[in-house]
């Protein structure tokens, strides 16, 4: 195995560019160190990312978003104040992985990247409209997160590319998101359904809303019919039920050991509603 | 159990720090993962990624090229013509002609490095032929189902059984048929509970050292040094006293370390290997599918019970399968299913059924968790039926001193009235329930076991103590056994060291099992302590120049006894050991036996649950275990076993369980997926301890460990049944299934 501490992301597209066995970024490692130690995947080249500049850093974009760098661990994530205030459903999605010490680790990026239907912080960048800036050998793009993932384990990055930076738009007024997800313990467990709704309100009548679902299909979606349930309602029990049935009809699950196709069907509309009961409630200011 | 107004004893009763603590929490305490040695090699194995297949051929010729590859074994390693459960243990420990279970060993490898030998492991190439396999007991047990192994039935099975049976038994009193045709309400049902893990934290490791001349020695992390002596002896064919075992501290064992698994394989590399030690570590995933869960079970119940809340007649028809082995523990589930109560009409039935799966191992009350199951939920469900207050039922039918058992023998002094009358007390029962919450009560017994045991006592130099007890500490027994042992000198707690020692130290010890460690070790200890005491006594009169018999034994020192001795100021222990060297020599003291007088244990657990009726997921809102200690030694640590029992109950009821693909293979052979409970999905769990003392032990001691793991199954259902009115037969209780039983209801 060749370990490499690439100081820019253009290095690091090069390396990996150049690679021709198994390569893996690191970020904090608590996936790929995992998967290593199991000897599930062993990569040939491991390029470590957190030598580069800036990789820590959480700062206001020019357009009132943030730009968060790939290395900054949930911990660091969870105690940025004004970060955790405007999207509190981004933040909270991360901090449910893994426990503390992965917490200190464990990175959006690697979580969105790992490409598990199951990442618990990738529906609330969805939900966020979130994208990504990807740097390659021939320079840089922006791309949704929900276009990243592409299969279990897959993403749609090329060869070479890798992502140099997640944003975040900026937040405006009235507005709240949230995360739940479905575990049968109450922690150290893998969501079983997940679901991320982002909302903005005029008074009390939804006018935007984004719903995202995580485990229900081979990646993570956003569903645009669950949006359209509650956009222009007050979040009735009318539209909740709307809001279900649209987010069961989106379900697309496995039968596996973490759960039945028909469990993850109805506990996705089950949990839409919650999240969207608690996005709602953040929009109106509540800051639960 | 008015200890606090009256304490008959100065240190039994008391909570001092444990012995084990500061080691413990520094990290200084070494596990059988931290021992090594100077040349040592480490081992790692190959194991079969199929259910059920024919063995072609091996090829180790790839790994013995790698450079620090030391030695590889394969069956033809071990030496032939063994029988019985020797077989068994060498069949389980390396596959002969065939894999039987997906983890099932087949060739071992010792390399200079972890990496190394993993790698080496890799190389090693066996070529299988795929054979039908059967995971499910009912699917096992079917006359056409995929056979196992022809000719394991043993002459308990009448001829014409299906070929997976391999022991069947058939037992009871009384006319069950007239007793159903008294009854008021008659009810018979199905229950299923799948196999689970001890869950130990302490994945297996050992390191075994075995020379050309057939003398080894091993460390190793186990429940019973005696028994690895034993096991990989037969399997390999040695004298048993060439083998000497020191087994580690110990992270859990729960009665999954009570056998073998890779230890003849760490000493059979060695051996090829010219003698170097050789390591083994299992992972977690080598944990869970190659070493010994329990078993898993398919039961029919039918009681017969009238409108006073008396049972008329009882029968119990369970399956198990145990792995591709004998030994489901269905002869366990069927002694204590229906044990807490007085039963004129009682039927057992009990098939033990081979399926491919890993062999099972001891699991804290082995079968007892399971039958409980089955029994405390039917009655609850019948006592629903005929709105009978459940706790009122019980302490009608319970048993008592002098009765028969429902399995035969009677019981000794047992406490299960008191117990119950003890939970029909407690606060938790009269807090309110809210929306969707809902109480659940069961029962649950074990016999505890008593077991070969020898224990060594030696006075120091300096007046206090040491013992050297076979029996490894896995839930407090160094504690206890100190406590008892000063008690008995008259000395602090302080002033005993227990040690729990090699094989070449004592002679033959059972395992810490059957909840035998502080009845049997302790009992030998204070029998022990009582002969060097006597020695002591005889050195006092010696130096006074007065009879053995006119000395006595008070508050750790010796006196005369009575003003006829003469007159004497008492003489201390470390007076007496301070000069043993003039006076005769070492004083000590021992005891050897298999310790009469074990003295069983009831318990009671009541559960407050709440359950989302909208994803079918229960939370555990309030606990209580109460149980019979007979006298607690250490309140804290029998504390400690009863919440521990529940944890354990409580991830069997709800989320644990070993998952099978269509292939044969488990699919959850991580902590993540299979799903112990973590400290945020419990409540703290209340415990009360009755304590109606054993007469069959000095200090009164039952035994603690088991009972509390059995009737946290059913008392879970039950409570679900309360919250939401769905009756659960099938375990786990997952989100999953309780949330289909609530649809299905619509
Ligand atoms: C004990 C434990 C508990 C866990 N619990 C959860 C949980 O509850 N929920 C959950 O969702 N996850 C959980 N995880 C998984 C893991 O912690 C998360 O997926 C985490 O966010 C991964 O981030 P990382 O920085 O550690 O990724 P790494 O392991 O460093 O990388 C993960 C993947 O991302 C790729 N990658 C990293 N950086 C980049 C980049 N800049 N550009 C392109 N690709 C990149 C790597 O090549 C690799 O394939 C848990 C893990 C552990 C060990």
């Amino acid at each position: 195995m060749r370990y490499h501490t690439p100081s820019t992301f253009r290095d690091a597209a090069q390396i990996a560019a150049g690679a021709s066995g198994v390569t893996r970024f690191l970020a904090g490692g608590t996936d790929v160190l995992v998967q290593l130690r199991a000897g599930a995947v062993i990569p040939d080249d491991l390029i470590d990312l957190k030598k580069i500049a800036g990789v820590y850093d959480i700062a206001r974009t020019g357009d009132g978003g943030w730009r968060i760098g790939i290395a900054v661990p949930g911990i660091a994530l969870g105690a940025h104040e004004a970060l955790r205030a405007e999207w509190p459903g981004v933040v909270e999605g991360m901090e449910l992985v893994g426990s503390t010490q992965v917490q200190g680790r464990a990175t959006l990026t690697g979580n969105l990247c790992n490409g598990s239907p199951a990442a618990d912080s990738v529906p609330g960048l969805v939900a966020a409209g979130a994208s990504v800036e990807v740097t390659g050998p021939d320079g840089q793009r922006t791309v949704a997160v929900q276009d990243i993932p592409s299969g279990p384990g897959k993403t749609s990055l090329k060869p070479g590319e890798l992502i140099s930076a997640i944003l975040l738009p900026a937040r405006g007024d009235h507005a709240g998101d949230a995360y739940l997800r479905f575990i049968p313990r109450s922690e150290m467990d893998i969501a079983v359904v997940g679901c991320a709704v982002s909302l903005r309100l005029d008074g009390d009548t939804v006018t935007e809303a984004r719903v995202a679902l995580g485990a229900v299909a081979p990646v993570v979606k956003l569903v645009p019919a669950a949006a359209q349930a509650i956009v222009g309602t007050a979040l009735d029990d009318a539209a909740l039920d709307k809001l279900a049935a649209a987010a069961s009809a989106a379900c697309a699950p496995i039968d596996d050991k973490r759960g039945t196709i028909a469990f993850r069907t109805e506990v996705a509309g089950v949990l839409a509603k919650r999240a969207a009961k608690i996005a709602y409630s953040r929009a109106k200011g509540d800051r639960a | 159990m008015a200890k606090d107004e009256f304490r008959e004893f100065k240190l039994v009763g008391t909570r001092p720090d444990r012995p084990d603590g500061l080691d413990k929490v520094t990290g200084r305490a070494r596990y059988g993962a931290d021992i090594s040695a100077p040349g040592m090699l480490w081992g790692a194995v190959v194991r079969s990624p199929h259910a059920h297949a024919r063995i072609v051929s091996i090829d180790p010729s790839k790994a013995l090229a790698l450079d620090g590859v030391k030695a590889v074994v394969t069956r033809a390693d071990f030496p032939e013509g063994l029988t019985g459960e020797d077989w068994n243990l060498q069949e389980n420990t390396i596959a002969g002609e065939r894999a039987l279970y997906d983890g099932h060993a087949v060739a071992a490898v010792a390399a200079t490095s972890k990496l190394l030998a993993e790698e080496a492991a890799r190389l090693i190439a066996v070529e299988y032929e795929v054979l039908p396999h059967v995971i499910d007991v009912d699917d096992a047990i079917k006359p056409d189902a995929p056979v196992i192994r022809a000719g394991a039935a043993d002459a308990s099975v009448p001829e014409g059984m299906p070929p997976n049976v391999v022991r069947y038994m058939d037992f009871g009193r009384g006319d069950v048929e007239a007793g159903f045709a008294e009854a008021d309400l008659v009810m018979e049902r199905s229950y299923k509970t799948e196999a689970t893990h001890q869950g130990y934290i302490e994945p297996h490791a050992c390191l075994g050292q075995l020379g050309a001349d057939g003398k080894g020695e091993m460390w190793v992390c186990t429940q019973g040094q005696w028994y690895i002596r034993k096991m990989c002896t037969a399997v390999l064919g040695l004298d048993a006293s060439q083998l000497r075992v020191t087994p580690s501290e110990i992270g859990g064992g729960f009665g999954g370390k009570t056998t073998i698994f890779m230890e003849p394989l760490s000493l059979a590399l060695s051996r090829k290997a010219g003698g170097k030690p050789v390591k083994i570590v299992m992972s977690r995933s080598e944990v869970l599918r190659a070493t010994g869960p329990t078993a898993s079970a398919s039961m029919d119940v039918k009681i017969g019970l009238k409108k006073d809340g008396t049972i008329t007649a009882a029968r119990a028809e369970f399956r198990m399968q145990g792995g591709a082995f004998p030994g489901a523990p269905v002869d366990m589930a069927l002694y204590c299913c229906f044990a807490p109560y007085n039963l004129t009409n009682v039927a057992h039935v009990g098939y033990d059924v081979l399926a491919n799966r890993p062999k099972c191992a001891a699991y804290r009350a082995p079968g007892s968790p399971m039958g409980a199951f089955a029994v405390e939920s039917l009655l609850d469900e019948m006592c629903r039926a005929l709105k009978i207050d459940p706790l009122q039922m019980r302490l009608k039918n319970a048993v008592k001193e002098g009765d028969k058992s429902s399995y035969g023998p009677r019981f000794g002094s047992i406490g299960l009235i008191e117990t119950l009358e003890a939970t029909q007390a407690h606060p938790n029962l009269s807090i309110k329930l809210g929306p969707n919450q809902g109480r659940g009560i069961a029962a649950g017994y074990w016999f505890n076991h008593n077991g070969e045991t020898s224990v060594s006592l030696a006075i120091s130099e300096d007046g206090t103590a040491q013992v050297s007890v076979g029996t490894p500490d896995i839930g407090g027994s160094r504690a206890s056994i100190a406590l008892m042992t000063a008690e008995t000198l008259g000395i602090g707690y302080e002033d005993v060291r227990v040690n729990v020692v090699e094989t070449g130290a004592l002679g033959v010890n059972e395992p810490t099992h059957g909840s035998r460690a502080t009845f049997a070790s302790g009992k030998a200890a204070v029998i022990a302590a009582g002969h060097a005491i006597k020695e002591m006594c005889r050195r006092a009169a010696t130096e006074w120049g007065i009879e053995p018999e006119a000395v006595e034994w008070v508050n750790g020192a010796a006196q005369p006894a009575g003003p006829n001795a003469g007159k004497h100021p008492p003489m201390t222990i470390a007076e007496i050991a301070g000069k043993m060297g003039q006076t005769g020599g070492p004083i000590s003291g021992h005891h050897e036996s298999v310790p009469e007088g074990v003295g069983a244990s009831f318990g009671c657990h009541v559960v407050d649950v709440e359950v989302d009726p909208e994803t079918g997921r229960t939370t555990i809102l309030r606990y209580l275990v109460v149980q019979d200690a007979g006298r607690a030694i250490h309140p804290a640590y029998v504390e400690g076993q009863y919440q521990g029992g529940a944890a354990q109950g409580i991830g069997w009821a709800l989320n644990e369980a070993y998952i099978y693909d269509d292939k044969g293979r488990l699919a959850n052979p991580v902590f993540l997926d299979y799903r112990i409970p973590v400290a945020s999905d419990l409540p703290m769990i209340d415990t009360v301890i009755v304590e109606v003392p054993n007469p069959g032990h000095p200090y009164g001691v039952r035994g603690v460990g088991e009972t509390g793991i059995t009737p946290p199954l059913p008392a879970i259902a039950n409570a679900i049944e309360d919250a939401v009115g769905v009756r659960m037969a099938h375990l786990p209780m997952s989100p999953a299934t309780v949330l289909a039983a609530l649809k299905a209801r619509g």
